[in-house]
Parts: structure tokens; sequence; C-alpha cells
């Protein structure tokens, strides 16, 4: 943990913005108090029950297409979102259940909404890749990757535009989660001079598992060391531990305190594993089961359920698990209808004037057949 | 005007105040210099178009290579860093992809971008951006997040700018369902439908031509007036005429016109429509000319393969095709990319003859 702090000092400071570092030691020199931890705790054991239940949904025909997991990147969701407030935005790749989670959309939502259902966050129109609630500020779900960087780049130039231009009291930040694959992608190195030149409050979060489906990290990237890339553009490069919350989090507070400040963006390489294939159509064949051990040892909830109970934090009745709450929405997602007809052709546009001119020559949405849906389906 | 009058009566409307302002554009169009009417530039009013909706929304800003210091690639954009500073006119870096995002992003947070691109070319390095993120998420979230976003820039052919610079956009964006794809011809389009589509809550593809940024064209007084709009989804007649129906868009109203003056002199008399919004597409109007001359000949600038053109033959052979005497004619760029030699550049256009020509082939043809 010691040495960690270090690093992280050392890496911060390393690059032309230096940054005071401020320490601050609780009185029992804990990282966390109890609530805190019980928060982490429950937001990982959702995350992780939830993902295994859609494998099972998967499995069993009430979800397809394509679905990818979470499993063992929890701590990187948990430790930087549960830091955000509601109006921070959270842009994400595919692997994007359990970022809505912790970013508080309903896990009855998110398992509607997997099911195709008319309950679902989007009305069952996005699917699993494209979760998105304006509620709280969740703006997707990205299917190309590295499309997301730069839609979050913008969400975080909106909120310095707010603060100059329109003289609003704003210092929302945006958290970009996106993976070791994106890291070769051209709007990555984009994205990150422009945050740096005009210093957006934006967080640029690597979740490096160290595979891309099935290209390892080391075969398809010349300098793997992704930390270091922020440096060159002019933002601190951080590397941390993705399997330990306590690690991420206490990086992620120096991140977003920075960002709110104004001076600008960070980037956060976690290294980090997926226990999982890449989607639950992957064989995953290619990677190694020493290594896949390796990491399941360090699995981020044994991880903090052991700190919380060693440390005297909780015991071991308060840390049950939150199986119901999954099952409950399954429930729910089941009996949920699917979407009626006329949902096929709504929400093109948000002003339906634009959806076009009947054959009768006037807007289609003055036509009061309109929401019967106009196509012969 | 006998055409705007039995229109007016289909619509189920009686001379209404948007008819009776149709009869006077149309009237005003019909005369290139009347005495006493201003003349503006395209290039003015895309620029005081910008201007004004800038003031009126502090929302909306602009983001673009060269937009700022240089005034603009096409000087489009001249004046506005003076006025709004640099915190709402943006010099990006080369970075299409990432600006293009960016813009969205901002878009799904609550403002208002108006991305330039130096020309609809390079919006293939952020084509993604335009399609994927912009014009799919008010669908994909359900209605949840809309994006209020304007891309603009010159679109298809310039003189001599050789393959990679020329090529036209519209039918490409235009089948994408979410966007709405704009094609201004005159001033007056340019104004209306830049306002309009800057005001307007979804992603516009907003078409213009870089050889129509100089020319002058009358404009009304309600044209300068700041709330000025033209609405999305309708297409103008900019010629009445009962032999043939002649469409198209952008730089080609104006060869059509002038086709459509040499008609004359040979007794067709045409029906130009300047379509002005390829996405959503004026159906109706097409439809109800076409019915009333019983022939078609479409012409665009771009590649004629799944075109513009081959979307209003389909459309017009699906609602009207009892109606119609002689086949649909399909004017459209040559099916090669863009050649430099200026010679074989005019050969790959479509001139003044080829629509002459292909119009008199529609009305001979039942002769």
């Amino acid at each position: 943990m010691c040495l960690c702090r270090t690093l992280l000092i050392q890496q911060i400071r390393g690059s032309s913005n230096a940054i005071l570092v401020k320490e601050k030691k609780p009185t029992n020199s804990l990282l966390i108090t109890k609530e805190e931890g019980l928060v982490l705790y429950e937001d990982m054991i959702l995350g992780r029950s939830f993902e295994d239940m859609c494998a099972q949904m998967y499995y069993r025909g009430k979800m397809f297409g394509f679905v990818h997991l979470y499993n063992g990147q929890e701590a990187v969701s948990t430790g930087f979102i549960k830091l955000l407030t509601k109006s921070d935005s959270v842009v994400s790749t595919y692997r994007d259940h359990v970022h809505a989670l912790s970013k508080g959309v309903s896990a009855r939502a998110v398992m509607s909404e997997l099911f195709g259902k008319v309950t679902g966050c989007c009305r069952g129109q996005g699917g699993s890749m494209h979760m998105f609630s304006k509620e709280h500020n969740m703006l997707g779900g990205f299917a190309f990757i590295g499309e997301g960087i730069p839609v979050a780049t913008g969400a975080a130039f909106t909120s310095k535009y707010k603060r100059e231009v329109l003289k609003q009291d704003c210092d929302d930040v945006t958290v970009a989660f996106f993976g070791d694959g994106t890291c070769n992608n051209g709007q990555f190195y984009e994205c990150l001079n422009i945050a740096a030149l005009y210093k957006l409050p934006i967080i640029f979060v690597v979740e490096n598992n160290l595979w891309a489906i099935g290209m390892s990290h080391l075969r398809s990237t010349s300098d793997p060391e992704i930390w270091k890339k922020g440096p060159a553009f002019g933002m601190p490069g951080v590397h941390v531990d993705g399997m330990d919350v306590l690690k991420v989090r206490e990086v992620a507070k120096e991140a977003v305190t920075r960002a709110r400040r104004g001076e600008g963006p960070t980037l956060v390489e976690c290294e980090t594993y997926r226990f999982r294939g890449h989607s639950l159509a992957d064989p995953d064949e290619l990677r190694d089961a020493a290594e896949k051990a390796k990491y399941a040892a360090r699995d981020t909830i044994t991880a903090l359920k052991k700190y919380l109970i060693e440390n005297k934090l909780a015991n071991e009745g308060e840390l049950k698990k939150i199986d119901d709450l999954v099952e409950e929405a399954v429930e729910f997602a089941d009996a949920s209808p699917q979407p009626g007809r006329s949902q096929l052709l709504e929400n093109v546009f948000a002003d339906p004037k634009g959806f076009g001119i009947g054959p009768d020559g006037r807007y289609r949405c003055e036509d009061p057949k309109f929401t019967e849906g106009t196509a012969q389906v | 005007m006998w055409g705007i009058l039995r229109r007016s009566a289909v619509d189920g409307g009686g001379f209404s105040a948007s008819s009776l302002r149709r009869t006077r554009f149309a009237l005003v169009s019909a005369r290139s210099y009347a005495a006493g009417s201003k003349e503006m530039t395209v290039r003015d009013a895309l620029n005081s178009a910008i201007d004004e909706e800038m003031s009126a929304d502090p929302k909306v800003f602009v983001m673009g290579e060269e937009v700022g210091q240089y005034q603009g690639a096409y000087k489009i954009t001249k004046g506005l860093l003076e006025k709004y500073g640099p915190e709402r006119v943006y010099d990006t870096p080369i970075t299409e992809a990432g600006f293009t995002g960016i813009g969205v992003g901002a878009a799904y947070a609550g403002l208002k971008p108006v991305v330039e691109f130096m020309t609809f070319n390079f919006s293939m390095q952020a084509i993604d951006h335009i399609i994927n993120s912009a014009a799919k998420s008010n669908y994909m979230s359900a209605g949840q997040i809309n994006v209020p976003i304007v891309f603009r820039g010159p679109n298809g052919a310039a003189a001599g700018v050789g393959a990679q610079h020329s090529q036209c956009y519209a039918a490409w964006y235009a089948s994408v369902p979410g966007l709405k794809v704009l094609a201004p011809y005159s001033a007056e389009d340019a104004r209306g439908l830049l306002k309009a589509a800057i005001r307007d809550p979804d992603p516009v593809v907003f078409l213009e031509n870089e050889l129509l940024y100089g020319e002058s064209f009358p404009i009304s007084e309600e044209a300068l007036d700041s709330s000025f709009c033209l609405p999305i989804g309708k297409a103008k007649i900019e010629r009445e005429g009962k032999d043939v129906t002649i469409t198209t868009f952008s730089k080609m109203v104006g060869f059509v016109l002038k086709a459509a003056e040499k008609l004359a002199e040979e007794g067709i008399s045409a029906e130009v429509i300047n379509l002005r919004s390829i996405r959503p597409l004026d159906r109706a109007t097409i439809n109800a000319s076409v019915r009333k001359t019983s022939r078609l000949v479409t012409v665009e600038e771009g590649f004629p393969q799944h075109g513009v053109c081959a979307e209003i033959c389909a459309s017009v052979v699906e609602e009207s095709f009892s109606y119609l005497d002689a086949p649909v004619e399909r004017i459209a760029g040559a099916d090669v990319p863009m050649p430099y030699a200026a010679n074989l550049e005019r050969l790959a256009l479509p001139q003044v003859e080829d629509i002459v020509r292909a119009a008199k082939r529609a009305c001979y043809r039942s002769k």
C-alpha cells in the first residue's frame, strides 16, 4: 500500500504539472470508514452477482446478441464511480453493465434492457452495449472502441463551457472508461491532445485487462506501459493496481479533485483482469490457466472483505450477499412486456416533424395514426 | 402561380399566410434583378445566420479547422472570433474524429455545436461519430439523449480539386435514419435552412457548395429578419411548369434553371423543384408535381449508383406510376472518381446541355 502511494506521488510530480499530494490521514489511519466500506462492498457484490446472472440468463435464451461481462474488474468501476456525484458523467464501452449500475441505474432497468423489454433503461432499443441514462448521466454504452472517448471529452468540454461562457456554477467531471486495445486507436491520442490543450475536467481510465478479445496487449503495442502516454501530452499518467479497490479509490480521489479544481485531465492505467471471456460467445482458449489463477487469487471482493473484517469495520453478518436484488430484477424483467409495434418508428428524431411528410402532404406527426406505425411490419 | 394555388387546395388550407409568402418568394426568385430588392452572397447569408444564432443562444458555438483566426477556410465564419471570443469559436487541431466526437459529446450534455468540416470529404475520417454516436443516439437511448448538432461544410465538386476533394455525400448521409440532411441553393435557402438546422434538436448534415459561396442572390426583407427559418423537409418549386418535372439540389439548381430557360424557348415548360431537404425528402411535392406533368427528370452531381436521384425515381415509380407518360430520367455525375483535367472534369459533371437533352427525351417519348 505504501509503495504504491510513493510511486503515485513520483509519477504525478514527474509530469509538467506538479501537484501537491495532500495526504489526509484519518485519525485511525484506515483508508475508509465503515459506511464507505459497506458502500464499496455492496456495489462490487451487486456488479458481480449481476454479471453472473447475465451469464445464466444468456444460456437460457433470455438475453441475446453480444453480451460482455465485467467479472473481475469491479474495483475500477466502484473505485471511480462511487466518488462521483449524480451530475458527473460516465462514458463507457460495450462492457458497460456495471458502470451503469455503479452510476445509479437500477438493476431492474438494466436487466430489462438486456431482456429487450419496454421497462429497460432505453426501452429495449439500446441493448447490452448501449446503456444510456440521462437522469444518472450515463452517456453510453458504445460498441466501437475509442468511440466513447471523444464523446466523454465533449461532455467535459461542456462542463468547462458552462462555467466559463454560461457563467454557471459547474464543476462536473467526466470519467471515460476504455480498454488496453483502445490505446492503439487514433481517437485516443486526438482526445489526450485536446483535453490537455483545453485543460478539460476529464479522467481517462484505462482498464488494462491485458487482452483485446484474443489479442494480447504485449503482442499489439510497441510500448505496453500506457500510463507513460499521459506525460507525452502534458498530463499526469498514473499506474495503479486495478484489483484493489482501495488503491483505485485513492488515485481516483486525486484525479477527480484535480479535474474539479480546473487543473485538467489525468490518465489512469488500472491493471486489472476479466475472469470471463471477452463476451459470452468467446471460448476464451488463448489465455493461460496459470494467468487466470493468479488474478483470481487477487479477487477484489475477497480482498475488500478481508480488509473490512480484519480492520473490524464490519462482520460477516453485515456482509451478506445481495442476491435477492438481482433475482428480483430478473423477475421484474421477465414479467415486463416487450415493446409495442409502434415503438419501432419512435424516437428516430427528437423533433418528429423531421420524420417527414406523409403521402397526404402533411407532417407525419400531425397524422393521428402516427403512433400506430407507418411501415408495414 | 396556379400550381401554388392548386397545391394549397391539396394541402387542405385556403390562402394561409404561409402560402401567400410562398407565392411571393416564387415571384421574387423568378425575377433575377428586381429593382430595389437587396442581394446577398451565399457566404454572407451563412455568416449572418451563424452570427444571429450565436447571439441569440449562448449554447451555440463553432468548432472546426481554421474557423477562428484564419476567419474560416472559405471565410464563412469571418468576424465570429472577434465578436464572440475564443471560448465560442474554436480553432481545432487536425483531428476530425476527435473534434467531431467532442462536438457530439457536448451536444449530449446540452450545448449546440456547429461543427465545420473543411470539406465533407474530410468528414469520412469522422463518419463514425456522425452516424454511430450522433444519428443513432436518440433512438438507442429511447429519446433520453438527443443531439442538437450541425455538421456543415462544402460538399461536392469544386473546380479542379481532384478526386479526393470532389465527392458528393448527400446520398451517403441521407440513407441514415436519425440524420437530417439539407442542401441549400440560394442565399435565402442558406440563411433559412442553417438557422433552422441550428435550432433543430436533431443532428443535421448541412451540405453547402464551394462554388456557390460567392454567388449573389436577391433576398427579401423577411429572409433578413433574425427569426427567419425555413421548414426542414419541404422542397421549393423554383419555377412553375406543366410539361416535365425536373428535381435537383444545390449547385445543380442553377444549371437546371438555365436549362429550363432553354427548354422554354423550344416550347417545353419545365417545373423546377429545388429539393432543399434531402432527408426527409419532400416526396409529396415531387409526386404532386409529377402527377401534374407526367414526366420526371432528376439531376444531381454525385455518383449515379444508389444516389439521391435513384431514391426519387423509386419513390415516383412507387407512388405515381400510373401518372407517368415517359420513363423516369436520371442525370448524375459520371461513374468515375473526379478527374483533374478541366475538360474531363466538365465531362464528368452534368451540364446544361445534358439536362436539356434529357428533358426533351422525356417529352418526345410519348409523341
